[in-house]
C-alpha cells in the first residue's frame, strides 16, 4: 500500500475499490445473476497435515435456507472460517456471487460485501448495553474517523427498535448485554447480524442453550428471513433442522457426504453409519 | 451543521465534572498565582516555587496517565514503552530551549555547549529550524505521531497483542534510550539538555514564566481530560471498547480494528509528546533516562493505582504516586522502590478498580448504611 493510500484512509475520504487493505465504504456489488450466492470449489485446508477440509464442494442458492450437519471435526466451523476470511484455504476457490473472490479479502471487507456470521459461542459485547450492541453492528460507514464523527439519526433509532422487537429484547435495551440469559445472548447476536443487513447469514449452532420454546421461535424467524436472505445453519438439534425444512448437507471428514431433503439424508446408509447411528 | 467540538465536549460532561474542571482551572490559573506572588514567603498560605514546579511536573505526568488510560483502559493495549513519546516531545522542545541559550553558554558559542565539546563546527541537519518556536511546536506533535504511527501500523497489522505487544514497546523505548545515550546522535548524550536560560525570550526561572507554564499545563490537562471523556463516549469509543472485549466480533461486523487502534495509539503518543514538551522547561532537564523501561512501567502503575478505564483515576493515581515518591525519596530514599512494588502488588490483588473503585465502593456502602438507618 502506498503512503497516499494510508493517508487517504486516515483522513477518511474516498477509498480505492481494489485496495488490498482497505475496504470500500459502499458494498462491493454482489452478482447473483446465476441464482447462486456462494460457491465453494475444491477447498482444502490442512493444519499440520490434518485435512480439516478435503476438496469441499458446496453451492448455496440465493434465498436458500441450508442446514449443515455432521459429526464433530467434520469441518463445519473451518468452512465458516474460510467463507469469512479467518482462514485461507490451501487450495480451491470461494466465490460470493459471480464476482467476489472471498480468498482475497480480509474479515472486515467480507463483512462489508454482505456476509454476516454468528459464532458457536455467543459473541457479543458484554460491557455494552443491548442497544449499543445493535448500534455498533448497524450498517454504516465503519472507518475509524467517520465513526468518530458518527451520531444516531431518528431512523437509525427506529431500525434498532424494530430489531429489538424482532428478537424480543425490547424490554432489555439498556441492560448490559453480559447480564442476559444464554438464549437471549444468542438472540442478540442474531439481532446484530440482522442490523448488518447481510445477504448471506452463517449461523453456527444458533439454538445451543435455548429452551424448546426459544428454539421453535428461532426456527420461525429463520424461515421468515429465507428468500430475502440466504442462510447457512450449522446445527446438531434435529428437531430444529426439521422445523427449518430446507435442504440438508452432511459433512464428514472435510467433504460432503450427502445432500438433499432431511428425510432422504436421514435414510442414507452412509450417513447413518458416520453420524446418526452413533 | 452540528455544534463545534468544544461545545460537544462540554455537553458530554455531567454537571459535577464540569464544576470540577472549572474549579481545578480556577485554582491553577487564579488562586495559585495570587498565593505565589501576593503573599510573603513566610506566610503559611504562600505557594513556593518548589511546590509550583513539583505540581507542574505532576500535571505533565497526569496528561501522560490519561493518554495511557485511553489505550490501556479503553483499548486494552498495554504499552510499557510510553516514555519514548514523552521523551521525544521533551527532546523536540528541548532543542528550541538549547537554541534560546544563544551565546550565554559556557563556551559563548552559537552552538549548544555539548556540540562545542564534541568539536562540532555546525548544527546537524535535523536541528534545522530548531530556533523557531512554531517549527519546534510542530515537531513536538509530529515526531511522536510519526514514530507511533509507523510502529503501530506494523504491530497492529501483524495482529500483535497482549503481553507480546507490551514487550515490543519496551524494546522500542530501550533501543531509543541507547540511541540517545550516544554522543554522535546529537542530543547531548547521557547528559541530555539542561542549563536552559529562556523560553520565547523570557527568563525561564522567573516566577512569571513558571506561573505561565504552570497554568498552561493545567489547561492542557483539563482539555485532555475533557477531550478523552468525549472520545470514549462517542461511537468510536464504543467500538474501541468492543475491540478490547471481543475483537473478532468487531471484525465480522465490518470494522477494521487496525485503524481504530492506530488512531488511539497515535493520539495517545501525541498527548505524551505535548506533556513532555511542557515538562522540560519546568523541570529544566531532559536526558535519556526518561526513556528507561522503569519510567514507562511507572506510567502503567499510576493508571493501575488510580483505576483504569475511568480517566479521572489515572490523574488521581499520577498525583498520589508522585507526591508519595517526592516525599519518600527525600525521607527514605532507599525504600522508594520497595514501596512502589508493594503498592503495585496491593492494588493488583486487592483493588482491581484502583483508588476510584475503592472510593465508589466506600461511597455506596456509606449511602447503603444511611439508607438502612432511614
Amino acid at each position: 500500500m502506498s503512503a497516499r493510500d494510508v493517508m487517504r484512509k486516515i483522513i477518511g475520504i474516498e477509498i480505492d475499490e481494489t485496495s488490498q487493505f482497505g475496504y470500500p465504504a459502499r458494498q462491493r456489488m454482489l452478482d447473483v445473476s446465476h441464482n447462486v450466492i456462494l460457491y465453494l470449489d475444491d477447498i482444502t485446508v490442512s493444519f499440520d497435515g490434518f485435512k480439516a477440509l478435503n476438496k469441499l464442494n458446496l453451492m448455496i442458492d440465493a434465498g436458500e435456507l441450508r442446514c449443515i450437519i455432521g459429526p464433530n471435526g467434520a469441518g463445519k466451523t473451518t468452512m465458516m472460517d474460510v467463507i469469512t476470511g479467518k482462514t485461507r484455504p490451501d487450495s480451491g476457490t470461494a466465490f460470493f456471487g459471480q464476482t467476489i473472490d472471498l480468498t482475497k479479502l480480509s474479515e472486515p471487507q467480507i463483512a462489508h460485501t454482505g456476509i454476516g456470521r454468528k459464532f458457536q459461542k455467543p459473541t457479543i459485547f458484554e460491557q455494552h448495553s443491548v442497544f449499543e450492541n445493535l448500534e455498533l453492528a448497524m450498517t454504516a460507514d465503519k472507518r475509524a474517523l467517520t465513526t468518530l464523527a458518527a451520531w444516531l439519526r431518528d431512523d437509525d433509532r427506529d431500525r434498532i427498535a424494530d430489531t429489538l422487537r424482532q428478537i424480543r429484547l425490547d424490554g432489555e435495551a439498556d441492560r448490559p448485554a453480559g447480564l442476559l440469559s444464554h438464549g437471549q445472548k444468542q438472540w442478540l447476536e442474531i439481532g446484530m447480524l440482522l442490523m448488518q443487513e447481510p445477504k448471506l447469514l452463517l449461523l453456527d449452532e444458533p439454538v445451543a442453550g435455548m429452551t424448546d420454546d426459544e428454539t421453535m421461535r428461532t426456527a420461525e424467524l429463520f424461515v421468515s428471513l429465507a428468500g430475502k436472505h440466504s442462510l447457512v445453519v450449522v446445527e446438531h438439534d434435529m428437531a430444529f433442522v426439521k422445523a427449518l425444512g430446507g435442504k440438508v448437507t452432511v459433512l464428514h471428514e472435510g467433504s460432503v457426504l450427502a445432500e438433499g431433503e432431511l428425510d432422504a439424508v436421514q435414510n442414507d446408509q452412509r450417513v447413518i453409519e458416520v453420524y446418526l447411528g452413533r | 451543521m452540528r455544534e463545534p467540538l468544544i461545545l460537544r465536549m462540554l455537553s458530554a460532561l455531567d454537571a459535577r465534572t464540569r464544576l470540577g474542571v472549572a474549579g481545578f482551572l480556577a485554582v491553577a490559573l487564579l488562586l495559585v498565582p495570587v498565593l505565589h506572588l501576593a503573599l510573603p514567603a513566610d506566610s503559611a498560605f504562600h505557594v513556593s516555587t518548589y511546590a509550583i514546579t513539583l505540581l507542574g511536573k505532576i500535571m505533565c505526568y497526569a496528561i501522560v496517565a490519561v493518554a495511557m488510560d485511553l489505550i490501556w483502559g479503553y483499548g486494552g493495549i498495554l504499552s510499557l514503552g510510553h516514555g519514548i513519546f514523552f521523551a521525544l516531545g521533551g527532546y523536540a522542545f528541548g532543542m528550541y530551549l538549547m537554541r534560546q541559550i544563544g551565546r550565554d553558554g559556557s563556551y559563548q558559542s552559537d552552538l549548544p555547549d555539548f556540540m562545542v565539546f564534541l568539536d562540532w563546527k555546525e548544527l546537524p541537519w535535523y536541528w534545522t529550524g530548531s530556533d523557531s518556536f512554531l517549527w519546534v511546536a510542530l515537531l513536538v506533535v509530529l515526531v511522536p505521531a510519526l514514530v507511533a504511527f509507523v510502529f503501530g501500523y506494523f504491530a497492529f497489522r501483524s495482529r500483535i497483542k497482549g503481553v507480546y505487544f507490551s514487550i515490543i514497546t519496551q524494546a522500542l523505548t530501550y533501543a531509543a534510550m541507547l540511541l540517545f545515550f550516544r554522543n554522535e546522535t546529537g542530543f547531548g548524550g547521557n547528559n541530555g539538555f539542561t542549563d536552559f536560560k529562556r523560553v520565547l525570550g523570557y527568563t525561564i526561572t522567573s516566577s512569571e514564566t513558571r506561573l505561565v507554564l504552570f497554568g498552561l499545563t493545567a489547561t492542557v490537562l483539563a482539555f485532555t481530560f475533557m477531550f478523552a471523556r468525549w472520545l470514549v463516549a462517542s461511537k468510536y469509543g464504543r467500538v474501541l471498547t468492543a475491540i478490547r472485549d471481543a475483537e473478532s466480533r468487531v471484525m465480522f461486523i465490518g470494522y477494521d480494528p487496525l485503524w481504530f487502534k492506530l488512531f488511539i495509539w497515535t493520539l495517545s503518543a501525541v498527548l505524551c509528546g505535548i506533556a513532555g514538551a511542557l515538562y522540560v522547561p519546568q523541570v529544566g532537564i531532559i536526558n535519556p533516562s526518561e526513556m528507561s523501561v522503569a519510567n514507562s512501567i511507572e506510567i502503567a502503575i499510576w493508571v493501575a493505582v488510580g483505576g483504569r478505564g475511568t480517566l479521572i483515576g489515572p490523574i488521581v493515581g499520577a498525583f498520589v504516586v508522585n507526591l508519595a515518591k517526592s516525599w519518600f525519596t527525600v525521607s527514605f530514599p532507599e525504600y522508594w522502590l520497595f514501596f512502589l512494588g508493594l503498592l503495585f502488588i496491593v492494588v493488583t490483588l486487592m483493588l482491581p478498580q484502583g483508588l476510584v473503585g475503592l472510593w465508589k465502593t466506600a461511597w455506596k456502602t456509606l449511602r447503603g448504611a444511611q439508607g438502612a438507618k432511614a
